[in-house]
């Protein structure tokens, strides 16, 4: 028997942590999110009630924030910087590798494994380095196609 | 002293106005706006009322505050050409199929364009092709016609406190939809329409029917009948450029278009509004006696009745049983009309004309079908008669008048005001009270247009307190003053839409509330001209009861004029607390809406979250209200539902099964 009652808990002591407050909708729904590692519908909805607010609302919200994800997450996270000195030394081009190489169709994000999530991300700070990846807080600068294949094979412990 | 600001280099007078852009439409410059709404509060994104202000630069009318001694300009070149600019980039994202949309001629950006003088659009079309949300059988939402005004949000939330629909996304990639992307049948929407009234594009529009209508009529072997709500023929008009306020006049004009379209019968809403009247004054008589669930709320709003369904089960009870005028015809025409007019039941068609996009949600309400065949086959809207007046090529202000069918054609006045907020009320007044004093004007204290009005009357010994009201968001709160019993009152007529019926969103599309009133004042009119008030003077309501429905209250007339109300759960989501792998398992959903919530429900779902306690043999669910919560916390276990429950109880009874 699986129990999912302490996330459940976690979110009411965040909700209750802000005083059922309406205005503080945006902390709430971080710290949410940090429990249950993106915003699932059901949450939402849990949370517009509790706050007297329509689900419109709060749904509006979270998709207006690129930082709320509304979809699971993979295992590891690949952010890949796409701002204006990523840009220029084709971080696209490592985009569309690595989609090609987890088998990620044009609008998905998330491998259907579950092992992989991409984002794209402006700038992470380290333009010297362009083009810059980050895997799961390991930054990665320079970036190719070759070596990001290789990365991920690693990753998958294929070879 | 008044206070004075420049506008266009002329000296006005302002006084309180709200903004510049009140100032400057007195002196009847018509500013283009987009996100202005005289009953919204101020958004300020379309950027279309842009004015030069001396020394200040170029500002939003509608967010300014007039100042003394201001100097404004409203029609520079620059300001024409940044306005130029903004409709042409929304031109840019439209879905430009004009010509083939129904708001065309009432579309603004459409009016818009032509008033700037809009040739080419110099930029590039990226107008994305959605498929519609056709999932309510109310409205239509085409996302690719919207211009992101937000008045459509505003409305349903700021005066209809439903809050169905939201911006989405940001930037280019916003849009407007309901929570989750989900299409407006899985949301709170009531389906009042009031967004597509205020929409100033073809991005929402009431769902037409009349199609399936002409084929009907062209089809030999049906014969279609018809009937007209009280507040079409106060608006219907306006379409024709028809000003002069005679109801009875205009109303005889649309039975002469009816009948050169087709239809066989054409019958008058008022006269089942008559009815409505009877059974209902009749129903509230006998709760008063009783004292049985009161106060008695009115049921002919099918946005309201939805509402109380939706968001107040524990009032469900406070409705009235009688149906709407529309679902008393719909019977009768279904049931009874067959033998009467001597027309086979399978070659039957029942059609009716409402102000309403509502109406449309209602007819096929499961409630009121017989052996799951619904009364009334199609509902049109009184854009909708206009329309195939259009089509049918009559030149509608020409016509003569000619008079209803009967019996279902006649009425009284009480049958007729109907159609206004407190009208109801005024016309179960006149039943209630029966008196002989000046029977048009005797109670006309409820009129008005407040969106809360209350009146006092003796009863014998009684006083009654009576409330009109109109607007959910003013519904919302008079329930949770009658909750908290810091009100009390007999009788609460509820309308959703402002001012009632006329001004419904199946109605020529209106802005100003000037428009509103004079349907009104056509109504009440209409009333003094009748020759009978009160609606149990009619002499064919007294037959149709005699006949078929013994009297008003008996069994016969409950099959026929009542229907039943149920709870529509909200949230339709739920949070998996826990799973058992087991086969035997006994099911707990427990409630966690915000009520229940602050009653300890957590504790609740803690405990029976604990696996080991029930040796796994429970699936926990934490529901998001059951909407019972002034008996909170709820629990259901094994689908019984448990009120006041505390996490003993809880146990005890999980325990036992
Ligand atoms: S029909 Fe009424 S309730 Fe539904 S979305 Fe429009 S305004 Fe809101
Ligand atoms: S749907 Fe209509 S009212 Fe709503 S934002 Fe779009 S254009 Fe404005
Ligand atoms: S009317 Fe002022 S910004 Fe839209």
């Amino acid at each position: 028997m699986t129990s999912n009652y302490d996330k459940f808990e976690s979110a009411c002591r965040i909700l209750e942590e802000h005083s059922f407050d309406k205005s503080k909708l945006i902390p709430i729904l971080q710290s949410v999110q940090e429990e249950y590692r993106y915003l699932p519908e059901e949450v939402m909805s849990f949370i517009s009630s509790s706050l007297d607010m329509s689900p419109a609302i709060v749904y509006g919200v979270a998709t207006f924030y690129a930082h709320f994800a509304l979809k699971p997450k993979g295992k590891n996270i690949i952010k890949i910087c796409d701002g204006t000195a990523c840009h220029v030394k084709k971080s696209t081009v490592i985009i569309d590798a690595i989609k090609k190489k987890l088998g990620l169709k044009e609008n998905e994000n998330t491998t259907k494994d579950m092992l992989f999530t991409i984002e794209t991300v402006a700038c992470l700070g380290a333009c010297g380095l362009a083009p810059v990846v980050v895997i799961n807080d390991n930054v990665y600068g320079q970036m190719t196609t070759e070596k990001i294949a290789a990365l991920i094979d690693e990753m998958t412990g294929a070879r | 002293m008044g206070k004075h600001l420049t506008i266009n280099g002329k000296k006005v007078e302002f006084t309180d106005e709200r903004n510049l852009l009140e100032v400057i439409r007195k002196e009847n410059i018509e500013l283009p706006t987009f996100c202005y709404h005289s009953e919204l509060n101020i958004h300020g994104a379309c950027r279309l009322c842009m004015v030069e202000v001396a020394g200040k630069g170029i500002m939003s009318a509608c967010s300014t505050p007039p100042e003394p001694d201001m100097d404004i300009k409203t029609n520079t070149e620059h300001l024409i050409e940044m306005r130029k600019i903004t409709i042409e980039l929304l031109l840019a994202s439209h879905d430009r199929e004009c010509t083939m949309c129904a708001k065309s001629e009432s579309c603004k950006l459409q009016s818009l364009a032509r008033r700037l003088g809009i040739e080419e659009v110099r930029f590039k079309n990226i107008s994305r092709k959605e498929p519609k949300d056709i999932s309510t059988y109310a409205l239509v939402r085409d996302n690719g016609k919207c211009v992101l005004c937000g008045d459509c949000i505003r409305f349903c939330d700021e005066i209809q406190s439903i809050g169905a629909l939201g911006f989405v996304g940001r930037g280019s990639q916003s849009k407007i939809c309901p929570a989750f992307e989900r299409d407006l049948e899985s949301s709170e929407c009531v389906y009042c329409g009031q967004c597509s009234r205020v929409c100033p594009t073809g991005a929402i529009l009431p769902k037409p029917e009349f199609r399936e209508v002409w084929k009907a009529l062209s089809d030999e072997k049906k014969k279609v009948i018809i009937a007209i709500a009280p507040a079409v023929r106060a608006a219907l008009g306006e379409v024709f450029g028809i000003t002069e306020e005679n109801g009875t006049e205009l109303a005889g004009k649309i039975v002469t278009a009816l009948r050169s379209m087709g239809f066989v019968k054409v019958f008058d809403i008022s006269f089942t509004a008559d009815m409505t009247i009877v059974e209902e004054a009749n129903e509230f008589l006998g709760r008063l006696e009783k004292d049985d669930d009161m106060p008695m709320f009115t049921s002919c709003c099918p946005a309201w009745v939805r509402f109380v369904e939706q968001y107040s089960p524990d009032f469900i009870k406070n409705l009235s049983t009688c149906r709407s005028p529309q679902g008393m015809y719909g019977s009768i025409a279904r049931r009874i009309m067959p033998e009467v007019l001597g027309i086979p039941k399978e070659e039957l068609v029942v059609v009716s004309v409402m102000p309403c996009t509502a109406k449309k949600y209602e007819a096929r309400r499961t409630e009121l079908a017989k052996d799951g065949v619904i009364d009334i086959d199609y509902v049109i809207t009184t854009q909708e008669l206009a329309l195939m007046i259009e089509e049918a090529g009559l030149r509608f202000a020409d016509l003569e008048a000619s008079a209803f069918d009967m019996p279902l054609g006649f009425k009284t006045g009480g049958g007729i005001i109907f159609g206004t907020s407190g009208g109801v009320t005024e016309a179960v007044l006149r039943n209630v009270m029966n008196t002989n004093g000046d029977e048009a004007e005797e109670f006309n204290f409820v009129r008005g247009e407040n969106g809360v009005r209350e009146a006092k009357l003796k009863v014998g010994s009684k006083e009654l307190k009576l409330a009109i009201v109109h607007g959910l968001k003013n519904a919302r709160k008079v329930l949770r003053d009658i909750r908290a019993d810091k009100k009390r009152y007999d009788f609460v007529e509820v309308m959703a839409c402002p001012g009632g019926c006329v001004g419904g969103a199946g109605q020529p599309v209106y802005s100003d509330l000037a428009v509103r009133k004079r349907r009104s004042k056509v109504l009440y009119e209409n009333d003094k001209i009748m020759e009978l008030h009160k609606p149990q003077d009619n002499p064919y309501v007294q037959k149709m009861y005699k006949d078929y429905l013994e009297k008003s209250g008996s069994k016969k007339a409950h099959e026929y004029l009542h229907t039943s109300y149920k709870y529509r759960k909200r949230f339709k989501e739920t949070l998996e607390i826990s799973k058992s792998s087991l086969d035997k398992i006994v099911n707990v959903e427990v409630c966690v809406g915000r009520n229940c919530l602050k009653k300890g429900s957590k504790e609740i779902l803690k405990r029976v979250a604990d696996g080991n306690k029930f040796k796994d043999a429970v699936n926990v669910q934490a529901l998001i209200c059951l909407e019972r919560c002034s008996k909170g916390p709820t629990v259901k276990i094994n689908g019984e539902t448990f009120e006041h429950c505390t996490p003993d109880s809880v146990e005890d009874t999980v325990k036992k099964n």
